[in-house]
């Protein structure tokens, strides 16, 4: 082969090649490694999210860190915000999105929202039976009595949220689960007035949060894990993220 | 009358004069009341001048409290003395400023006197805006003067015993303040003068970058020296060190570029800086924020004082831990030789701030990742995330190590104490 030929071929098929099997490994390793394939891309720019939500959003296994992949972008932004201007506290995302304008969190929460990444393998269930009927029972039906609507009712029959401001819960750890109820109970977290989540928290007790996420947390996603459409449904209690207000 | 006795009634006029002028220091009470305020006849352009100019000086970082209203106040502000909670400086008549005149204004920027006559706490940096001039101090007034006025009492200081006594600021004020507008160095270009303005100025570029000690005061013999940024846990580098953040060997372009865009290919700003650039230095021209950096650039550099090799020893087990870090959660992003991708992702070869003597700001961005700030040329920075819940103090103060020492990074050791105390430091 001619010398130039071969530093061509050299150049522009093997340089490739080996800076593949350079990343290769990388790429291979845990999926919250920081890895990208192009840099000016929402992939890599999103880097700063991955060693706590996973490179696709799906989540670790360190349960507190949630699910966001897949969650309406509007939920998603919300929180972004919320984060950035304080109004949820959290203090590792109140300081890494704090000087980042409207328009990139939008960005951010379209990325995520659009991923479907697998979910994560069931980890081990709840084994308390009565525990597991009772957050069953509030998932499904609601307790009337406590004047608890059930969450199917808003966050989708198969749980994966609804557009354009409520979030999928499946997927999601009870360790979170159990954390932001609570912290709606005593209000530490807000959502838009008015907030139809707070009515809700304070009507639940601690056991009925630990029994509900117990429940919500051993649910396997539906085949379409997409949220479901705004408001095909009229939901029992008025929510200010979904523009009711 | 007795020698002793005259001795003895002149020490004592003596004192009661300097206690009449210390009282009269300390209680400079209002100024006369001037003709009537010219705000409301200020043009377009003095209102959008002062807008700017308010920008430069960064007054909204510290006058509006997260997520509320503009310039209204509120914000606790911690210090080592306790809490400060600044002041509403919306021209709202009962709780804001609406009732200052411009001369108050100007005696509050130039002298830290407030309308009332009372000292101010230098967390108002009237030692940096002293230098302003009084035709920018009332455009600053005049746009402070256009914005909605918003309703919010201000809320009394929390500071401990003796410094919630006022008076003590006339001790501060004649060790560290000295009053006076900028005087152009006429030996310099008009374009390094206006940097030094704005610089020594409304930037208040001191009030991070020159240390502070615990009378909470910064000597002008130290001026851009670097300290650590009180409560914050950042450390504020030298800008007159090539060590540290001296510019002395950066092009205009990376200069300009980190001060405004907030990404340079030599470095990016995080934390309070990325604040800074955020609230501030995104919004000026590229001619002020170029005479910025050509004062900073021509700023004097002390010795490059190069740590002996016996002090940048590093045992081969935390050597390897440390490679083995970098080359699994690192390299992707900032290479294998620490190239960077930048000025994306920053290199760490030949970075000042990975090298520099204080370890404290790359061991928080191990732990605490980062975004540097959208701003207007820049406005979807890429970002780094945490590894704190992922890597153990000995892998933090081992990658940290290894990004001090290698490729010819000429740092020293971090330890693992020091990883763990600003674990702990940090909320998680």
């Amino acid at each position: 082969m001619h010398r130039v030929c071969r530093k061509l071929l050299r150049e522009t098929i093997l340089a490739p090649v080996i800076a593949i099997a350079m990343l290769a490994p990388v790429r291979a390793q845990a999926p919250t490694v920081p890895s990208f394939e192009k840099l000016d891309s929402m992939e890599a720019r999103v880097q700063g999210c991955v060693t706590c939500h996973g490179q696709s959003g799906q989540g670790t296994d360190n349960g507190y860190f949630p699910r966001i992949a897949g969650k309406p972008a509007r939920y998603l932004y919300n929180q972004l915000v919320a984060f950035r201007d304080k109004t949820r506290e959290y203090p590792p995302m109140n300081y890494l999105v704090a000087y980042l304008p409207d328009s990139y969190l939008q960005d951010i929460a379209e990325h995520f929202a659009q991923l479907r990444p697998a979910f994560a393998a069931e980890t081990t269930p709840m084994t308390d039976k009565a525990a597991l009927a009772r957050g069953e029972a509030i998932a499904t039906v609601g307790d009337p009595g406590k004047l608890i609507p059930a969450c199917v009712t808003c966050h989708g029959t198969g749980l994966t949220g609804m557009e354009p401001g409520i979030p999928g819960l499946v997927g999601l750890r009870s360790a979170y689960i159990v954390a932001q109820l609570t912290r709606w109970r005593v209000g530490d977290r807000h959502a838009v007035e008015p907030d139809c989540m707070k009515r809700i928290a304070t009507r639940l007790s601690e056991a009925d949060i630990a029994a509900v996420a117990g429940w919500l947390s051993s649910r396997r996603p539906p085949r379409d894990p997409s949220p479901e459409s705004a408001n095909l449904v009229r939901m029992p209690l008025a929510c200010g993220s979904q523009g009711q207000g | 009358m007795s020698r002793r006795k005259i001795a003895a009634l002149t020490t004592l006029v003596a004192l009661a004069l300097v206690a009449a002028i210390g009282w009269f220091m300390l209680h400079p009470g209002m100024l006369p009341s001037s003709p009537a305020s010219s705000t409301v006849t200020a043009t377009t352009q003095t209102i959008n001048r002062g807008e700017y100019l308010a920008r430069a000086g960064d007054c909204v970082a510290c006058h509006t409290a997260p997520g509320r209203k503009e310039f209204a106040g509120g914000r606790a502000m911690a210090t080592p003395f306790g809490n400060l909670y600044v002041p509403n400086i919306t021209p709202d008549e009962a709780t804001g400023i609406g009732e200052w005149s411009a001369d108050e204004f100007y005696r509050m920027m130039h002298s830290g006197v407030s309308r009332d006559g009372s000292l101010l706490y230098p967390a108002m940096p009237f030692a940096s805006y002293t230098k302003v001039t009084r035709d920018d101090s009332d455009a600053i007034f005049a746009y402070l003067m256009s914005v909605p006025p918003v309703h919010q009492p201000n809320r009394p200081h929390e500071l401990r015993f003796p410094f919630n006594n006022r008076d003590l600021l006339l001790g501060w004020r004649a060790l560290y303040f000295k009053e006076g507008e900028y005087v152009s160095d006429p030996q310099q270009t008009a374009q390094w003068n206006r940097g030094a303005y704005l610089v020594q100025g409304l930037g208040h570029c001191a009030m991070c970058h020159t240390a502070i000690n615990a009378l909470g005061g910064s000597s002008e013999s130290k001026a851009f020296e670097g300290g650590m940024i009180p409560n914050q846990n950042w450390y504020a580098p030298s800008l007159t060190s090539n060590r540290e953040a001296g510019l002395g060997n950066w092009s205009i372009k990376d200069i300009t570029d980190l001060l405004q865009v907030g990404v340079s290919h030599r470095g990016t700003v995080y934390g309070p800086m990325a604040e800074v650039v955020y609230n501030s230095l995104q919004y000026l021209s590229d001619e002020d924020v170029e005479a910025m950096a050509v004062y900073l650039k021509a700023l004097p550099q002390r010795d490059q004082e190069v740590l002996p090799s016996s002090e940048r020893l590093v045992s081969p087990a935390v050597m390897e831990l440390g490679r083995k870090t970098y080359e699994q959660q690192c390299a992707m992003c900032h290479g294998r030789e620490g190239a960077g991708m930048p000025p994306q992702y920053p290199p760490l070869a030949n970075n000042q701030s990975i090298t520099m003597s204080s370890p404290v700001n790359s061991i928080r961005m191990v732990l605490n990742g980062g975004y540097p700030p959208g701003t207007r040329k820049n406005p979807r920075p890429h970002g780094m995330p945490p590894f704190s819940h992922i890597l153990g103090d000995d892998e933090v103060a081992a990658v940290v190590t290894y990004i001090r020492v290698a490729w010819g990074n000429t740092g020293t050791p971090v330890t693992t104490a020091q990883a763990n105390e600003l674990r702990k430091l940090l909320p998680e």
